[in-house]
């Protein structure tokens, strides 16, 4: 369960006054759901950290000094999530700690963290995290109402007024669900039909033949991840639906495309990152070389579709990494106050710009609004 | 009308699921009055097994033929290796040690496999069938039709051959059964062979329209298991009412109430039926037990 991923050398050679680096190493520490009910994201960003980590070490380290990556997999599990954020202060002695796949291990992780006085990046989608801004918090995903927002001001570009809703019963579908309704009246938008499924459920042709028949519905929007949104797709085109289907950026991944059906798929909409449309940004897009990078090692390692999941980890240690740069320091108060200042970094989410009211540093302008066409990604202008 | 039409289908398909995975926990029931927990898995092992050997080339039908061989023949390895030393033990410990199975199938198969979420191609195309207004996909007539076939294979098995009586046997008095000369270990074995080889053909069907990973057996599990007490355990009959029957309380529920509260809909059914009838719809009468 525990990795430690630098040889001893350099760090014997360091203890032996043979180099000159003030410190012998960055310990950094992680938590992260690569098992249990979030392991589909969880998994992922693991294999990120690991991949990054050993890539910087290769090439020298951060100012001459290398990373020691902690990693723990608390499963999803809140509790384990906070006993190893405290074995990571306390025990392991990190510098600082990238994690918390979920909103419920991030704010564990983020007490414990707090209380230490050691800079945390959070991995998950909840606003409660950096809302009222905690000195030493930080978190790299857009926010699922950032998301909503998006998708109505999409909706909002078409002329569509009514819409059908049909959301996924976990958590993140629940959560979504209520960023969406509490926001929808910013863009004159109403919900005309309010549908649920449980994440486990195999056909939901009842739900959307309500949702079809409900008076004046123009658009239809699922927020929801894992299965459901591909049962959803499916049963949509089964039904012959016309009208616009909106996805959650729960789903934005080559991964949709595959298990919906490219047929079924197309013409699908959601708000996604640049990762999913690496090979379509233009040339001076300055997530360009971030997002094709990350692409090519992280598929050409494990042999598996990155996804957006997997760029919030990456993201999470290009922030790390350039405040330690920046700082010219790894101390825990060094690398808080050089976040805070982390101005223009493009990750594979966004361009950051983090303040000291504002410690996510994203924008709408993160969001791209991607379109299924002839079954692959493509930026809607 | 075309509206109850499509809510119909939707029941069905979502039933036929149930009562498939239903059927596969009569057998072992039957045999040993343990409710196996890891039925679940079965179903799992079916699709994650035939979505391996799909993308590493096999064509479907051989991938799914041996998905559904592999997962019998773990079946036999689980009886072998978990429940035949505990031969003896009261039926609780044994439905414990299922449980077991489940957890520990499914943290094998997060290992071999991976924990992402799969599919294969539907059999007969996506085009959906239009049926007065309504629509159902081919995927599933074929789920309809594989509950019903395991259906009438298992009733005959049951009531028509001296191995299916075996089994009844063996369930009613072990050692009576062996005294007559049923060789019980034999019928434990195949029972969990069967019963782990049509949990796998559940998965194998079903798989185009629900998706599978790693971790959707208990999901599996559950609904098939409610279904399974519905109709009176152990009674294939009961097991494909009682799947059918989840399916469409749940679809008609979603449809004309609130999807919300469809889940809440088909268990106040189940708990008012059993409540009512507590062997459930077709289950025998347990006074021969003293």
């Amino acid at each position: 369960m525990k990795k430690t991923l630098t040889t001893t050398v350099p760090a014997a050679l360091v203890a032996l006054g043979l180099a000159s680096a003030a410190s012998a190493e960055i310990r950094l520490g992680a938590s992260v759901s690569a098992t249990g009910p979030a392991a589909f994201l969880g998994d992922p960003e693991a294999k990120t950290l690991e991949m990054l980590v050993e890539e910087l070490n290769a090439k020298g380290g951060i100012n001459g000094e290398e990373i020691a990556l902690v990693l723990y997999d608390d499963g999803g599990d809140a509790n384990k999530a906070r006993t190893f954020a405290t074995r990571l202060i306390e025990d392991d002695e990190v510098q600082a700690i990238i994690g918390g796949t979920t909103t419920g291990t991030s704010m564990s992780i983020l007490s414990v963290a707090e209380d230490a006085e050691i800079p945390f990046i959070s991995l998950a989608g909840a606003i409660d995290i950096i809302q009222p801004v905690k000195p030493f918090t930080f978190k790299t995903p857009h926010t699922d109402r950032m998301a909503c927002q998006k998708i109505f001001e999409d909706m909002q570009k078409s002329g569509i007024q009514k819409i059908g809703m049909i959301s996924g019963t976990d958590g993140f579908g629940a959560s979504m669900q209520a960023q969406c309704k509490d926001v929808v009246g910013e863009y004159g938008i109403e919900i005309a039909a309010d549908e649920t499924y449980d994440p486990k459920d195999a056909d939901m042709t009842a739900q959307l033949t309500k949702i079809r028949n409900a008076d004046g519905v123009q658009a239809v929007l699922n927020p929801g991840f894992g299965q459901g949104p591909s049962i959803v797709t499916r049963n949509y085109r089964q039904l012959g639906i016309e009208l616009p289907l909106y996805q959650s950026h729960g789903v934005a991944s080559d991964g949709f495309i595959e298990l919906a059906g490219k047929e079924a798929a197309e013409g699908v909409r959601l708000p996604g990152t640049a990762l999913l449309v690496a090979d379509l940004l233009a040339e001076d897009d300055p997530q360009k070389p971030v997002v094709t990078a990350y692409k090519a090692a992280y598929e050409g390692k494990f042999n598996e579709p990155v996804g957006t999941f997997g760029g919030y980890a990456h993201d999470g240690f290009a922030l790390l990494v350039d405040a330690v740069t920046r700082a010219g320091s790894a101390e825990p108060a060094a690398i808080r106050d050089a976040l805070e200042q982390t101005a223009g970094l493009a990750g594979t989410t966004g361009i950051y710009a983090m303040s000291p009211d504002n410690h996510l540093g994203l924008d709408l302008s993160a969001f791209r609004m991607l379109e299924v066409k002839d079954g692959r990604w493509s930026i809607v202008e | 009308m075309s509206e109850l039409l499509q809510f119909l289908f939707s029941g069905l398909t979502v039933g036929a699921v149930y009562a498939l995975v239903a059927l596969g926990f009569t057998i072992i029931y039957n045999a040993s009055d343990v409710v196996n927990f890891a039925q679940g898995e079965f179903v799992m092992l079916g699709g994650m097994v035939t979505w391996f050997g799909h993308a590493a080339g096999l064509p479907l039908p051989l991938a799914a033929l041996v998905a559904i061989l592999a997962t019998a023949a773990l079946g036999v390895a689980i009886n072998k290796l978990a429940i035949e030393p505990a031969r003896g033990a009261p039926v609780v410990s044994l439905i414990i040690i299922t449980i077991g199975a489940s957890v520990f199938l499914q943290g094998a198969a997060q290992l071999v496999f991976d924990k992402q979420i799969h599919s294969f191609p539907a059999f007969s195309g996506d085009t959906p069938l239009r049926i007065g207004g309504a629509t159902i996909q081919p995927q599933s007539l074929w789920v309809i039709g594989g509950a019903l076939v395991v259906f009438a294979g298992l009733w005959l098995f049951f009531t028509r051959t001296l191995l299916g009586r075996a089994v009844l046997a063996t369930s009613n008095n072990r050692l009576a059964a062996q005294l007559v000369g049923i060789n019980t270990n034999f019928v434990m074995t195949l029972s969990f062979a069967l019963s782990a080889g049509i949990g796998a053909l559940a998965g194998v069907l079903a798989t185009p329209i629900t998706l599978t990973a790693y971790n959707v057996g208990i999901g599996f599990a559950l609904k098939g298991f409610a279904g399974a007490m519905l109709g009176g355990m152990g009674n294939p009959k009961g097991a494909l009412a009682g799947g059918f029957l989840i399916g469409l309380i749940e679809a008609l529920t979603a449809g004309y109430l609130s999807s919300t509260y469809k889940e809440a809909a088909a268990f106040v059914v189940i708990l008012l039926v059993l409540f009512f009838m507590p062997q459930g719809l077709f289950g025998r009468k347990s006074t021969e037990r003293v």
